[in-house]
C-alpha cells in the first residue's frame, strides 16, 4: 500500500440506545437525518472535504444498513483503488471471536489495517454528530505543536461539563489533567470524541493498554495512560456549529434547526458539501392545492396536502388534506388522505393510513420507556403500517405491520405503544 | 444482451435558438432533475444493454461534463460500459463528423471490435421510456434488417410531421416508403430515429455510403436503401417528444407536471437515472407557495410559485410570483418580481421587482448567466 500521511478510522459502533426505536434494527450512525442524510455522512464528508482518502468504519451494532449506505464510498468518492473506505467489523481471531470491548480496544483490534498504509498520523473519531470540520486546521495544528495527540474540544456550560470528558490545559491549549465526567469541573473545554494521534505513540500506547484494560477506552484509558507517561497532548478549540443527536428530543430539535429561515448549519454552500447516498433522485411535486410553509423537503416528494414546520426524506407522499406539522417523515414514507401528524417521527418504508390523528392528547409518558419517549413526540419505526381512522396520542410507538384489532377502539392513548414482530422500543 | 448501442448526441437545433448556443440538444435540462441525454442511456442500461457508445459533436462540453463518469447508469464497467465518441483528427482525414452516418463510420472499430449481433441506434434529443428488448425481439421476428422505431401521429396532436422522417408501411409493417422531412406527408406515421440493425450490415452500409461520399444515416442508409432492403415498422404507442423546437422544450417540461407522464419516469421502474449533483433538501420557506410545480433540490423558496418546473438551486425572492415557467439550474430572482411563460436558462439573476411577460406560444427566453436589471 502506499504510504498515507494520516488515516482517519471512524467509531460507528454504537446504538444510540436513546434513539429508541430509530435505532432498533440500526446503528446510530445509519440514522436519517435532515431528509436525505444519514449521521455517519457528515463524519464522511468531513474527511473527504479535509483531503482524507482513506477511511476505516469501525462498525458492531446492527451494522446491516449501515454496510449498505457506505458500499465502496462512491457518494464519498472514496472508491480509491488505494485507501477509499474500508469496513472493520468485529472477527473472529484464532478459535473464538471477538467483539469490540471498547472504543480504543476497537483500534487496538485493526492495527494491522492502520500499519498497511503505515500513516504518520492517525485520526480517530464518532460518528454520532451533526457538524462540518476541516480536519487538515486540526492535523496543521498538530504537527505545529508536536505531540503525541490533539483532541478537539468545544466550550460547554458548567453544567454540561460535569457530563462530559473534560481537559485542562494551559493557555496555549496544552492539557496537563484530563477528567472525565467531573464533580466539579475545573474547566468547561470538553472533549468532542474526535482525535488526532501521532500513530507511533498510540500504536504504543494501544498495546501497552491492552494488557492491563481488556476494554480499553480512549478517555478512560488512552487519554490518562499519553498523561502519565509524560507525553504531550493539545487541546485544538472549535467552536462552530455541532451537536449530538442522540435522544429523541435532541433529534428532532436539530432537524428543526435546519428549517429557520436563516439556519445555523448551513447545508447549502458549495464548498463543503454533505454527500450522500441518492439512488433515484427525480424533482419534488406539489399538487395543485398543496401547501408548504417552512419545510425542508427531499427530491421526489409529492406534496399534495399541507406540510408545516417538518422536515421531509426523499420519496415521501403526503395525499390530499393530509396535514403535517412538526414533524420529521424519513424516505418512502406515505401519508394517506387527511391524515393529521404532530410532532411525529416516522422512519423510512413506512405507511399511515388515511384519516389518521397521530400526536393528539394529553402528554403522558411512554408506559415502557418512559424516559426515551417524554417529550410528546411520537416515533413510528421503519417499515410499519398504521391503519387508517386510528387516533394516536403523545409519546405513542408503533412497529410492525399493525391493523386496526391492535388498537382498542380505534385509539392509543397518549404513552401507549404497539409492536408486531418483536421489535424492541 | 446481444446489443450495443449508439447514441446519437451530436447535434443541436437551430430552432432552439439561445439555448442550444453553449450546449448540445443533449445537454438540454428536463423535468427539475435530468439532461435529454439520460433517457437514451437510461432506457439502454435498463435494457441490459451494457456497451453505449455517445458520439457528441456540436458544443460537447456540458454533455461531457455530465457524462465524465459513467457509474450512475451502471455503465462504469471494464466490459464495455459508456463511450464517448469526438471529432479527432487523424493521419488521413482532419474534418469534423460529416453526418450521422460519418460520425459511426469514424468509430467503426467500436462496431468491428464488439461481438454482439445486434445494434441499437437512437438519439439523445429525445424523451422516452422503451425497453429494446421488445424491439429486438421483433426485429427477429419480421427477419427485418432494419426496424424503425415509429409512432402514428394523431390528427389532432400539435406536431409538424414535416421535420421527421414520414413512413408508409403495409400491413404486415414492412416499410414501403421512407420520406426525410417530406413537403406532403404521405402518411401519418413518423420515424422516432431509434433503429435496431445487425452490427454486421451495418459495418457493411457504412462502408459502402461512405466509399460513395454519402454521410448521412437517414437520407443515405434508411431513406435510400427502403426498398432494397427489408426495414420494418416497430409501433411505439409510450411517451415520445423530440426536444427540436422552443416549443416541444416548453411541452416536455410541463408534461412533466402531468402525473401520468411524470410517473412513466419517476415512479414506474426501471427509472431514468442521472448524474446526481448532492444538493440538500429543497428549502420552503414561510410565506411560500408552490403548487403544481416541479422543484429540483438545493432550491430555496420564499415567493409563489405556479405551473412551472424549476431545476436544482434555484432562489426565489420574497413576494416574487412565477407563472407557466421554466427556471433552470442556478437562477436567482430577486424580490417583487413576475415571471410568466418565461424559460430562465441557467444562472440567470433577476434583479428586485423584475417583470417578465411571454406566451406560451412564444416564451420569453433569458440566456445563460444573463443579469437582468
Amino acid at each position: 500500500m502506499r504510504k498515507k500521511e494520516m488515516i482517519a478510522m471512524l467509531l460507528a459502533g454504537g446504538q444510540g440506545s436513546r434513539l429508541g426505536v430509530l435505532t432498533a434494527e440500526k446503528a446510530k450512525p445509519a440514522v436519517f437525518f435532515g431528509g436525505k442524510y444519514r449521521i455517519i455522512d457528515f463524519p464522511m464528508s468531513n474527511c473527504i472535504n479535509s483531503g482524507i482518502d482513506t477511511v476505516g468504519v469501525l462498525t458492531q451494532y446492527q451494522p446491516l444498513s449501515l454496510n449498505q449506505h457506505l458500499g465502496i464510498g462512491i457518494p464519498w468518492d472514496l472508491d480509491r483503488r488505494n485507501g477509499g473506505v474500508t469496513i472493520l467489523s468485529p472477527r473472529v481471531k484464532g478459535d473464538t471471536g471477538e467483539w469490540y470491548s471498547g472504543t480504543a480496544n476497537a483500534i487496538y483490534q485493526n492495527i494491522s489495517f492502520i500499519d498497511e498504509y503505515n500513516p504518520e498520523y492517525v485520526l480517530v473519531l464518532g460518528t454520532d454528530h451533526i457538524y462540518k470540520m476541516d480536519y487538515s486546521e486540526m492535523l496543521a495544528f498538530h504537527k505545529k505543536n508536536k505531540c503525541a495527540a490533539t483532541v478537539a474540544v468545544m466550550d460547554v456550560s458548567p453544567e454540561e461539563a460535569t457530563r462530559m470528558g473534560i481537559l485542562n490545559t494551559e493557555p496555549d491549549g496544552k492539557v496537563y489533567e484530563f477528567e472525565e465526567k467531573p464533580a466539579h469541573p475545573k474547566s468547561t473545554l470538553a472533549s468532542m470524541g474526535i482525535y488526532i494521534f501521532t500513530w507511533k505513540k498510540l500504536r504504543e500506547a494501544l498495546i501497552k493498554d491492552d494488557g492491563i484494560h481488556p476494554d480499553s477506552d480512549f478517555g478512560k484509558h488512552i487519554l490518562p495512560m499519553l498523561l502519565a507517561d509524560n507525553d504531550t497532548l493539545y487541546a485544538f478549540r472549535y467552536d462552530a456549529y455541532w451537536r449530538d443527536v442522540g435522544t429523541i428530543e435532541a433529534y428532532w430539535d436539530t432537524n428543526m434547526e435546519l428549517i429557520k429561515t436563516v439556519p445555523a448549519f448551513n447545508l447549502y454552500d458549495d464548498f463543503c458539501k454533505i454527500y450522500t447516498e441518492e439512488p433515484h433522485q427525480p424533482p419534488l411535486y406539489t399538487g395543485v392545492n398543496s401547501e408548504i410553509q417552512s419545510a425542508l423537503i427531499s427530491s421526489g416528494c409529492e406534496v399534495y396536502g399541507k406540510v408545516q414546520n417538518s422536515v421531509l426524506g426523499p420519496n415521501v407522499i403526503v395525499d390530499e388534506g393530509a396535514v403535517v406539522i412538526d414533524s420529521i417523515i424519513l424516505q418512502n414514507c406515505k401519508i394517506g388522505k387527511n391524515t393529521k401528524l404532530n410532532r411525529v417521527i416516522i422512519d423510512s418504508g413506512s405507511t399511515v393510513g388515511d384519516n389518521v390523528t397521530i400526536g393528539e392528547g394529553d402528554n403522558t409518558p411512554n408506559e415502557e420507556k418512559p424516559n426515551v419517549y417524554f417529550t410528546g413526540i411520537s416515533v413510528i419505526a421503519e417499515n410499519s403500517v398504521v391503519p387508517p381512522n386510528v387516533q394516536i396520542g403523545k409519546n405513542c410507538v408503533i412497529s410492525g405491520v399493525t391493523d386496526s384489532s391492535k388498537y382498542h377502539n380505534n385509539t392509543l392513548l397518549s404513552g401507549g405503544t404497539v409492536t408486531v414482530g418483536g421489535v424492541k422500543i | 444482451m446481444n446489443a450495443v448501442g449508439i447514441i446519437l448526441a451530436g447535434g443541436n437545433s437551430e430552432r432552439l435558438g439561445s439555448l442550444t448556443s453553449l450546449r448540445a440538444t443533449a445537454a438540454m435540462p428536463i423535468g427539475s432533475s435530468y439532461r435529454t441525454v439520460d433517457f437514451a442511456i437510461s432506457n439502454m442500461s435498463n435494457s441490459g444493454i451494457g456497451k453505449v457508445a455517445v458520439i457528441t459533436q456540436y458544443n460537447s462540453r456540458s454533455l461531457h461534463d455530465h457524462l465524465s463518469s459513467a457509474k450512475w447508469w451502471d455503465l462504469g464497467r471494464k466490459h464495455g460500459g459508456l463511450f464517448v465518441f469526438t471529432p479527432f483528427i487523424s493521419a488521413d482525414n482532419a474534418f469534423w463528423f460529416r453526418g450521422t452516418a460519418d460520425s459511426i463510420y469514424q468509430n467503426i472499430s467500436f462496431l468491428r471490435r464488439s461481438n454482439e449481433q445486434y445494434v441499437v441506434i437512437t438519439s439523445g434529443d429525445t424523451v422516452y421510456k422503451i425497453d429494446y428488448n421488445e424491439m429486438i425481439d421483433e426485429h427477429i421476428r419480421t427477419g427485418a434488417d432494419i426496424t424503425i422505431m415509429t409512432r402514428n401521429v394523431a390528427e389532432d396532436e400539435n406536431e409538424n410531421l414535416c421535420v421527421y422522417g414520414v413512413v408508409s408501411q403495409d400491413a404486415d409493417g414492412r416499410v414501403t416508403d421512407f420520406e426525410e422531412k417530406p413537403i406532403e406527408p404521405q402518411s401519418r406515421t413518423i420515424s422516432l430515429g431509434t433503429y435496431v440493425i445487425s452490427r454486421s450490415l451495418l459495418i457493411k452500409l457504412l462502408e459502402a455510403v461512405v466509399e460513395e461520399g454519402r454521410y448521412d444515416f437517414v437520407r443515405d442508409i434508411v431513406e435510400r436503401y427502403r426498398r432494397k432492403l427489408k426495414v420494418y415498422a416497430y409501433d411505439y404507442k409510450g411517451y415520445w417528444k423530440s426536444i427540436n423546437s422552443i416549443r416541444a422544450y416548453y411541452d416536455v417540461n410541463m408534461d412533466f407536471l402531468k402525473k401520468d407522464i411524470r410517473d412513466i419516469f419517476t415512479r414506474q421502474e426501471p427509472f431514468i437515472e442521472t448524474k446526481p449533483k448532492d444538493e440538500p433538501p429543497a428549502k420552503l420557506n414561510t410565506g411560500s407557495e408552490f403548487r403544481n410545480s416541479l422543484l429540483g433540490s438545493g432550491s430555496i423558496i420564499n415567493g409563489k410559485v405556479e405551473n412551472s418546473v424549476l431545476f436544482r438551486k434555484v432562489v426565489v425572492g420574497d413576494n416574487s410570483h412565477i407563472l407557466g415557467s421554466i427556471i433552470m439550474e442556478g437562477c436567482v430572482i430577486g424580490r417583487d418580481c413576475f415571471v410568466e411563460n418565461a424559460i430562465l436558462d441557467k444562472e440567470v439573476v433577476l434583479s428586485d421587482g423584475k417583470r417578465l411577460v411571454g406566451t406560451i406560444e412564444e416564451p420569453i427566453i433569458i440566456k445563460k448567466r444573463a443579469i437582468v436589471s
